[in-house]
């Protein structure tokens, strides 16, 4: 059975000054799949996810998404292009509501600019009642309704997390690269965050996810990749990767027999 | 408590009391001027500074109240527009555009001064943006005092003056002309043109501020990372916030050249910069009724004080103890120093999120 492929990654180098983050990194995402991305601290995840998202250039290698090559754009270019993310340490508008975040999610898919605004066009007011009820729909998705009216930055640390998946899902993209979404989650929540991703995949947006909760990625994602020190050491079906002895030392140290 | 946009919407459901209060409204800012000038002709004028302040926060609002970018330069653009309608009716370079035509100009003519500002600026922030944009409020006034040699533009620190008045359908907007027995001098006739400037402004504020771009300056002001992950292009976003607070103070800029009849550069000092961001930010940073409020309080108080200081000392005291001027400052560094104790977020903070809650909840 062949996957088509959405995302590929060739040969990515990244450093910084002396430090390599990341040496020679090739993975392959499909259509439809959850790809998880895991390994210690330091291993250069994020740094891989902000290659990827424009923040930072790659020093060699290219990447390939859904057919264009995407190395050296600006992020908003990116996001035009259907990859959208999270943050790690969760970075929402604080001082903007709910439901705001959501609806900025929508700016690169929407037109109006600033004399549509002023003369408030049929056109403008008919774009703005759509960004309106896609935003909804989209704070509904994630079970965050009757959170709409609050500030963001008042919302719990789950929901906060939620958030900003619905933010990036406003963008409509085809991969949504999740850096660590189940972090500061207690189990009930990690619980309900599974059940939202696997609904995601199935509603057909591929997912990339850094996740350090072993028991999630396992159980949720169709294949991994382990980094450790910026290099890719194993990548596979999660059952295949768990008994991998490389992973398992770069996890644990080599003193395991 | 309720929000000015959610007073609008509970008023647009009643439509009598809409209208009634509305009238109210107008008929006051319509006596307004003839009651100041049974004062004494001297509040017209002080009225008609005031709204030009207004709309010179109104503009600066979008760029530090929006998007967070914090511009002390921003008298430059009033300069700017002054300059343009300056030189384009008076006696200066012989010509005398109508003002329709030179209003335009100087909003555009300040735009791209506010693009140029705002291109080389685009990776600098907080602090870094500050002492660049003051020192672009300088260089501008510098350029004002000097471009007499070799080539006489501005006429240096002399000014420009005898600056054509406004003149619609042959109204002269610098003479009495009297109607239905009612005087209406130079001031008055540029209270009312002000005043529909103004609530023109108003408007445009409010309707940028619940828009995509609105929600994008925001955004940007919030987290610029995540907004340009987002999909946000944040240097033409950014670049529009610059241009469109500049293009306001053009308009400003030009009105306040043709009440006045003359302008140098000394009206356009660091301290003028300073007086408008502290009305946007002792009003309320964001919110445009705020910003209005802090405009009008700090051109009014200083002048009532002005007028009351002097004979209250010499009423107690037999004579003068402290300058008006001194006891301005003092008050005025005190309401500043109490604002940031007690009212952090100015004296009517942006409560544009109540309104987005009530339609949550309808859902």
């Amino acid at each position: 059975m062949q996957a088509e492929r959405l995302l590929e990654v060739r040969n990515i180098e990244k450093r910084f000054g002396g430090l390599t983050a990341l040496s020679d990194v090739s993975l392959t995402v499909n259509r439809g799949e959850i790809y998880g991305l895991i390994g210690p601290n330091g291993a250069g995840k994020t740094t891989l996810f902000n290659v990827l998202t424009g923040l930072y250039a790659p020093d060699l290698g290219e990447f390939e998404f859904a057919g264009s090559n995407l190395v050296g754009l600006k992020p908003y270019r990116v996001a035009e292009f259907g990859i959208a993310r999270t943050f790690q340490n969760i970075r929402l508008f604080g001082n903007m509501t709910a439901m705001e975040n959501v609806m900025v999610g929508r700016h690169v898919r929407t037109r109006a600019g600033a004399i549509g605004a002023i003369l408030r066009t049929r056109s403008t007011r008919a774009e703005e009642e759509a960004i309106r009820l896609r935003s909804r729909e989209l704070l509904a998705y994630v079970g965050l309704s009757q959170h709409g009216g609050m500030l963001s930055r008042n919302l719990s640390y789950g929901d906060q997390r939620r958030l900003e998946i619905a933010r990036a899902l406003a963008t409509e993209p085809k991969l949504l690269a999740l850096d660590e979404p189940a972090a500061g989650m207690n189990a009930t929540e990690t619980a309900e965050l599974r059940r939202l991703l696997e609904r995601i995949r199935t509603d057909g947006v591929t997912i990339l996810l850094i996740e350090h909760d072993v028991k999630l990625v396992m159980g949720l994602c169709n294949r991994v990749a382990v980094l450790d020190y910026g290099r890719k050491i194993a990548e596979g079906e999660p059952a295949v990767v768990r008994s991998d002895t490389e992973v398992i030392r770069a996890y644990l140290g080599g003193a395991l027999p | 408590m309720a929000t000015a946009g959610d007073r609008f919407e509970q008023l647009r459901s009643h439509p009598v009391a809409a209208w009634l209060g509305l009238a109210l409204i107008v008929a006051a800012l319509g006596i307004l001027p003839f009651a100041l000038a049974s004062v004494g002709t001297a509040w017209v004028r002080i009225t008609n500074l005031a709204i030009l302040f207004a709309l010179l926060s109104l503009g600066l609002n979008i760029v530090v109240g929006f998007a967070g970018l914090l511009d002390l330069g921003y008298i430059a653009f009033y300069a700017v527009g002054a300059y343009c309608y300056a030189l384009l009716a008076s006696p200066h370079f012989g010509l005398h555009l109508p003002f329709w035509a030179i209003l335009p100009i100087g909003a555009a003519v300040a735009c791209l001064f506010g693009v140029l500002l705002g291109a080389p600026t685009l990776k600098l922030r907080g602090d870094y943006l500050a002492i660049v944009t003051l020192g672009f409020g300088e260089i501008v006034r510098v350029f004002l005092n000097n471009l007499s040699q070799p080539v006489n533009i501005t006429n240096g620190p002399q000014g420009v003056t005898l600056i054509d008045p406004f003149r619609i359908a042959g109204v002269d907007f610098s003479r009495t002309d009297t109607l239905a027995g009612l005087a209406f001098s130079g001031p008055v006739k540029y209270y009312y043109l002000l005043l529909v400037v103004l609530v023109l402004a108003i408007v445009i504020n409010l309707r940028l501020q619940n828009s995509r771009l609105g929600r994008a300056w925001v955004a940007i002001r919030e987290d610029e990372v995540a907004a340009q992950a987002m999909g946000i292009n944040t240097r033409n976003v950014k670049l529009l916030a610059f241009a469109m607070g500049a293009s306001f103070g053009g308009v400003a800029g030009g009105i306040f050249a043709a009440t006045q009849g003359f302008i140098s550069p000394e009206s356009f000092v660091f301290v003028e910069s300073i007086m408008v961001l502290s009305m946007v930010v002792l009003g309320g940073m964001g919110n445009v009724w705020g910003v209005v409020l802090g405009a009008i309080l700090l051109s009014f108080v200083p002048e009532i004080l002005r007028y009351t200081v002097e004979p209250a000392q010499k009423a107690v005291f037999g004579r003068m103890l402290i300058e008006p001027e001194v006891i301005r400052m003092l008050l005025f560094g005190l309401a500043l120093v109490l604002m940031m104790l007690y009212r952090p977020a100015g004296l009517w903070p942006s409560t544009r999120r109540k309104r987005e809650l009530s339609e949550s909840d309808q859902t």
